[in-house]
């Protein structure tokens, strides 16, 4: 029965890896950048909603409301202003500009916040869980989460397949000069990508707040387990993304319910063996994002 | 006739290597002027040029009367200028008509849409649903012109058709030409298949290295000054 427990558990965690690699996946499709700032930007909204929380008593879904668009805006005026520019550099350039950002931010937050950890409360939802059978029983929140992830990529994938802009930025993801000549204006599609983008990454934050305690420097675990579920599941492939945090989900659940110092472990070495035995993942996109 | 495009006397360079020299276009309204010249002559340069792709140095692009400089390419199309690019450039990820609709991406009004363009090109029609990397050469530069169209151009800007197609699919794609002259749309069309363009064309203009050499009514140029002219030998 644990095991069965432990296979359940880790596919609920890898929906929530699904839902903080959403952003990540989505950058990375449309405009191959990886966004290094990616980790940190999910803690940032996470101090949003405690902030909120501190503050005006917000229960953390609520100050969803707020941190949501507020990231979105920060997404589009980030790339605007920063990563518009740094995609004219050259390949390495996106990859500098976004590990300084997530330096300059992890230690604003540090900073600001202290290295104290801290913890959004989500009240009896945090604890409430649905019995399945004897010795199963599903977690709300998790199973929440989860299906949010579910969702925001079947949304996200939604968006790209049937709106006029999705169908823009598949296009500006082939070829942008080809784009341009359509009246596409690049820089401001890939403005509203890296806005959804930090949109999901907000809903991460909040969701990876309350499951567990966060701190300024929370940012890099973050980061590696989003990329590790992009890069199991393919680059570039939004519903590999979701494939790719189930296996690290179930890895690292797995791996725990064998010894529980050996779950982050799994995950890495799942990792490493997708890796090497499949350089492009296990759904490798044939359609960009 | 007003003049629709007016080049004016461009130098258009490519870092340090210069393509255009001091070259002046001029199209009128409801017009198609083919440019012919060789390769490297400064075909494509021109049209990049007009699109706003490529900067000139010195010079100026109008159209209508109206300055360009400034004008980014993906506002030109809003202006009215379409282009259908040099290897056609299609979207591979996307299907044929997913193609055609972004092509109308500047929502400019007109006659052009996709039941307009799946008449003009009924292959087309046929492929909609098919990925644009599964065509023939052919059928790629329909759906590039068919894209181009779908921003219902005051000017359409047409980059060797022909380019490695058989003479009777270039024929079948020129056939449709008259179809889209008709809605008073102006044509710039660049070749290097020259009986292609002086079929098509109305006035022809012939470039030599990033320079006019040669320039008339399509109808009345005489053929031995124009193969000389094109390949720059003197006649
Ligand atoms: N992207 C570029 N970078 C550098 N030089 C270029 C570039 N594009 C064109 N050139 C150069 O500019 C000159 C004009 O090229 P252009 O492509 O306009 O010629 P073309 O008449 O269209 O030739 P073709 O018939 O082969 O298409 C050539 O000498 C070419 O080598
Ligand atoms: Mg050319």
């Amino acid at each position: 029965m644990s095991w069965v427990n432990a296979v359940v558990q880790g596919i609920l965690l890898g929906g929530l890896y699904a839902l903080v690699a959403a952003g990540l996946s989505l950058v990375f499709g449309v405009m191959r950048i990886v966004n290094l700032a990616h980790g940190v930007l999910a803690v940032l909204a996470a101090f949003g909603a405690y902030v909120l929380g501190d503050t005006l008593g917000l229960h953390p879904f609520l100050a969803l409301l707020v941190v949501v668009p507020v990231m979105a805006a920060v997404g589009y005026g980030l790339q605007r202003g920063l990563l518009n520019r740094a995609l004219g550099g050259g390949e390495l350039a996106p990859l500098l500009v976004t590990f300084g950002l997530a330096v300059v931010l992890q230690n604003a937050l540090l900073e600001a916040f202290s290295a104290d950890s801290r913890r959004l409360d989500l009240g009896s939802l945090g604890t409430a869980s649905i019995p399945v059978t004897d010795g199963l029983a599903v977690g709300v929140f998790p199973l929440l989460a989860a299906v949010t992830g579910v969702v925001v990529i079947a949304a996200i994938g939604q968006f790209l397949a049937r709106t006029a802009t999705g169908r823009a930025m598949r296009a500006t993801s082939d070829d942008r000069d080809a784009a341009a000549l359509m009246g596409i204006d690049g820089r401001h599609l890939y403005g509203v990508a890296t806005a959804i983008a930090l949109a999901t990454v907000a809903i991460a934050g909040v969701f990876l707040g309350a499951r567990s305690t966060f701190d300024p420097a929370a940012g890099g675990t973050t980061l590696i387990f989003a990329f590790e579920a992009v890069v199991i599941g393919g680059l570039g492939s939004l519903w590999g993304t979701l494939l790719g945090g189930v296996v690290l989900g179930v890895a690292q659940a797995v791996g725990a319910a064998v010894d529980p110092a050996y779950g982050v472990l799994a995950g890495h070495v799942v990792f490493l063996v997708v890796l090497a035995t499949r350089p492009r993942g296990l759904l490798p996109s044939a359609v960009t994002a | 006739m007003s003049a629709l495009l007016e080049v004016d006397a461009v130098d258009v360079s490519y870092g340090d290597a210069q393509a255009l020299f001091g070259l002046s276009v001029t199209v009128a309204e409801g017009e198609t002027l083919a440019v012919i010249g060789a390769n490297g002559a400064g075909k494509s340069t021109l049209l990049k040029t007009v699109a706003g792709v490529v900067r000139p140095r010195r010079g100026d692009v109008r159209l209508d009367g109206a300055s360009l400089s400034g004008v980014p390419a993906h506002r030109r199309v809003g202006r009215g200028i379409a282009m259908s690019p040099e290897g056609r450039r299609l979207f591979p990820s996307l299907t044929v008509e997913e193609n055609l609709l972004v092509g109308a991406h500047s929502r400019r009004p007109g006659p052009w849409a996709l039941d307009a363009v799946y008449a003009l090109f009924p292959l087309v029609a046929e492929r909609r649903a098919r990925s644009a990397a599964n065509l023939s050469g052919g059928e790629q530069q329909a759906v590039a012109i068919g894209r181009a169209l779908m921003a219902n151009p005051r000017l359409l800007l047409l980059d060797e058709v022909s380019l490695g197609l058989a003479p009777v699919v270039v024929a079948q794609l020129y056939a449709a030409l008259p179809q889209i002259t008709a809605q008073g749309t102006t044509v710039l069309v660049v070749e290097q298949d020259v009986h292609q363009a002086l079929a098509v064309a109305d006035r022809v203009q012939c470039l030599l290295e990033g320079r006019t050499v040669l320039e008339g009514p399509a109808d009345r140029v005489d053929t031995a000054a124009l193969s000389a002219a094109y390949f720059g030998v003197d006649a």
